[in-house]
């Protein structure tokens, strides 16, 4: 906290005066009390709940209240993996959180469609909403989510109150797409045990 | 082997194929299209058949082309314990039609929705014959046939487009879920209450 606020006294006499900059204060505020939204579809749900009982306690990150309801949310925690049907709902419960937001893409599936390189499954969320930070495991270990979400408060404090960018909706263009074409059909370049397989037969 | 193959030989002839035992034991009865609704009745009612569970249907599509798609039916008896599998064989040049068993046996509804997603094969005969595990605009086809393709037909733009085009709620809705489909298989008393337009009170409340 140190070098976030600086307590300068006055000739050693009350009143004392708190002097810092109104972005650091009020990152400092934010990054300590993230309010996560867990969505959790698979195993990684299991190693975010290990994350959040006692034993690692996120907690002691400021996340002591989980809310399951996005109205109350920061931080979108997307654990495991997202099938296209389950697509609107993500991109509904994130358009449903409060500015400021961020989103956490929790394990490979989640990250990047891990090994369900298939018909079925959405490539990374990054192509539905935009991710702060992404814990790559399969799944994480709760360590690796601790160290994702202190990542992210790393991100947050150099963020600025002033930065219109951080703070607008992110709606989906005209053709209803979070990221060019281009770029989600990169995403899915054939690799693995599907090298045989073509987009179209 | 199960003595229901020969059983089923004995009453229904020419409709029963071919029956042999599967590699884990448990024996395979192929029966013709046209007759599957009856022999199944006749599985189900017949004392000392009495085939009362349908453990699954599922269907299999074989690399050479040249064979028939199967539609599988587990079937066992939970008094006598025992269990038997019948097949039945759809061309695949000609319309993938096959009479529905829900009649016979309830659970069938969404095991045969399954089927119809993911081969589609069509049950004639079935109440509700609708996709159950892609959303109902899917337009990409039938995942598990063999000439589909692992990252379905469409790219992944379109695909993405499609999926957040969708609305989760028409496909959940409440209206679906709610009471009013199950009004018939109430007790009279709760349909008489209901009719009424009584709310339920709770026990030991005042």
């Amino acid at each position: 906290m140190k070098h976030v606020l600086q307590t300068t006294e006055v000739a050693g006499q009350s009143p004392n005066w708190l002097l810092a900059k109104l972005d650091d204060l009020v990152n400092w505020a934010r990054a300590n009390s993230l309010w996560p939204m867990p969505f959790g579809t698979a195993c990684c749900a299991i190693e975010f709940m290990a994350t959040a009982a006692s034993r690692f306690d996120f907690a002691r990150f400021g996340m002591e209240r989980q809310a399951f309801s996005p109205r109350q949310a920061d931080v979108l925690i997307c654990a495991g993996r997202v099938p296209f049907k389950l697509a609107p709902v993500l991109r509904t419960i994130y358009d449903q959180m409060p500015q400021p937001k961020w989103v956490i893409s929790m394990g490979a599936c989640a990250s990047t469609g891990g090994i369900f390189d298939n018909y079925s499954m959405v490539q990374g969320i990054d192509t539905v909403l935009p991710v702060d930070v992404y814990v790559p495991g399969c799944p994480p270990r709760p360590e690796g989510l601790l160290y994702g979400v202190l990542l992210l408060h790393k991100k947050i404090k150099g963020e600025s109150l002033t930065d219109p960018e951080l703070r607008s909706e992110q709606p989906l263009d005209e053709r209803g797409l979070s990221m060019p074409p281009e770029k989600i059909d990169e995403l899915s370049e054939p690799f693995g045990n599907s090298i045989q397989q073509y987009r179209s037969s | 082997m199960n003595p229901s193959a020969d059983a089923l030989r004995a009453t229904w002839g020419s409709a029963i194929g071919r029956s042999g035992l599967a590699r884990d034991g448990e024996t395979i009865v192929y029966v013709a299209r046209d007759a599957l609704r009856d022999v199944m009745r006749w599985l189900h009612d017949t004392p000392g058949q009495e085939y009362d569970y349908l453990v699954d249907i599922t269907a299999v599509e074989y690399r050479d082309r040249e064979r028939p798609l199967e539609v599988v039916y587990f079937v066992r008896s939970l008094s006598r314990r025992t269990d038997l599998r019948v097949k039945v064989e759809l061309d695949l040049k000609a319309e993938l039609v096959v009479d529905s068993v829900v009649p016979i046996w309830a659970g069938a509804n969404w095991l045969e929705r399954e089927v119809y997603d993911m081969f589609g094969v069509a049950f004639r005969g079935h109440p509700d014959l609708r996709r159950i595990l892609m959303w109902e605009t899917y337009a990409e086809g039938y995942p598990l046939r063999k000439d589909f393709p692992l990252r379905g037909r469409f790219s992944r733009a379109e695909q993405v487009r499609q999926a957040l085009a969708a609305n989760p709620e028409a496909h959940y809705s409440m209206e679906e879920l709610s009471i009013a489909e199950a009004y018939e298989d109430l007790p009279a008393e709760m349909q008489e209450r209901l009719r009424k337009g009584e709310r339920g009170t709770i026990p030991f409340s005042e």
